[in-house]
């Protein structure tokens, strides 16, 4: 059976099937992250602000990788146009370089992850007395970072190892001292290590989903959107893959094809676009 | 679809245009979120920038500007809805169980 209104549009709705589904389907998207963003605010708004991290995100580099997302919905709508014009191979170009901005995307993020991974926080029994200027400062808790930069440690798994104590660097400040802080913070500067007993830790966790509401629904809101990046990607793939078999028989199909999976990218472009700014700069 | 080829290489001027803008607005978002505008101002200005970015996206790449009125009335409801869980989500920031008392 053949499906019907693949290429033409369907008299009574004016557009082909294909497209009301996708439409209908980013409708079902838009509550999704519609929820898990209320989700975030109500999280924002009822944490003090000694437990919200703020500025351990790398501006820089979400910067860069939101200018990958707009560059491959550039690319995107540009692949179909060039169907539009019958330059099927000026689509190949435009659709292989939107499949490598997903794949810098992703490759980025997963740097971005590792990064925080490897990123802790310490919370101290007895604290630290340390001398700021002239002032001595007790210090309860602290970011940086541990020698030989482990992943996903935390205190029993230091207890399980015997570990006497660990060799952490801290960074300069701590992210409730607030944005302004963290924003001087110096990335050159020289840290010495300090070895701190592990009788006096209280508290130690990587920037895992565990360590705050904070990460928690940053994972949830990246890892899901990132999700939508590998899947969008390999839609993308198939139709590159598939492009010169099916162009040469249902040229409108494909190219309709082609307009369903931009528009599905362009959402989540779209998501991006809030994510970034909500995430890595407020 | 009534698009013709000399449509559309007008059009690729206009994605091009739209591309450029919305690097531009990445740029002032990042520039905007290090000038201190009190929090809830640099909020509100973040979400003005990222809502007209959106909008472009939408409007043009998603060729929202011209669609055919079925596209809309799905949209209609997309945003009843969506109003409407914002809605919710302000109602439960606001609603306290007697026993709790503000910060």
């Amino acid at each position: 059976m053949e499906i019907p209104y693949t290429a033409q549009p369907r008299p009574d709705t004016g557009v082909y099937n294909a497209k009301i589904g996708i439409w209908l389907f980013l409708a079902s998207e838009v509550m999704l992250f519609g929820a898990l963003f209320s989700s975030y605010i109500l999280l924002r708004v009822g944490a003090l602000s000694a437990d919200w991290p703020v500025g351990l995100l790398n501006v820089p580099i979400g910067t860069v990788n939101t200018a990958v997302l707009i560059l491959s919905s550039v690319t995107v709508v540009m692949a179909w146009a060039s169907l539009k014009m019958g330059r099927l191979d000026r689509f190949k170009i435009y659709q292989a370089i939107t499949i490598v901005c997903a794949l810098i995307f992703l490759v980025i993020k997963s740097f971005e992850y590792r990064d925080k991974f490897t990123h802790y926080e310490v919370w101290l029994d007895k604290p630290l007395t340390v001398i700021h200027g002239t002032e001595e400062v007790k210090i309860h808790r602290m970011t940086g970072h541990i020698e030989g930069k482990p992943a996903f440690l935390t205190l029993p798994k230091v207890k399980a190892k015997n570990l006497e104590s660990i060799a952490f660097i801290p960074d300069e400040h701590h992210y409730s001292e607030g944005k302004v802080a963290m924003h001087q913070h110096d990335a050159h500067a020289e840290h010495k290590a300090i070895e701190i007993p592990v009788s006096d830790i209280k508290r130690l966790t990587s920037f895992v989903p565990a360590h705050s509401t904070y990460f928690a629904i940053y994972f949830t809101l990246t890892g899901l959107h990132a999700l939508h990046v590998l899947g969008g990607a390999l839609v993308m793939a198939y139709l590159f893959f598939t492009a010169s078999k099916m162009y040469k028989t249902e040229p409108d199909r494909f190219t309709n094809r082609i307009e369903v999976s931009g528009l599905f990218w362009h959402f989540v472009d779209l998501v991006w676009i809030f994510l970034f700014p909500v995430l890595y700069l407020l | 679809m009534s698009d013709h080829t000399h449509d559309i290489s007008k059009h690729v001027r206009g994605y091009l245009i739209i591309g450029g803008t919305l690097i531009i607005g990445t740029v002032l978002t990042v520039l905007a979120s290090y000038v201190d505008l009190g929090h809830h101002w640099n909020i509100t200005l973040a979400l003005i920038i990222a809502t007209a970015k959106a909008s472009l996206v939408a409007l043009f790449f998603m060729h929202l500007i011209s669609e055919r009125q079925m596209i809309y009335i799905v949209l209609a409801f997309t945003t009843f809805f969506f109003i409407g869980l914002m809605a919710l989500t302000i109602a439960a920031y606001h609603d306290h169980p007697a026993t709790t008392t503000l910060r």
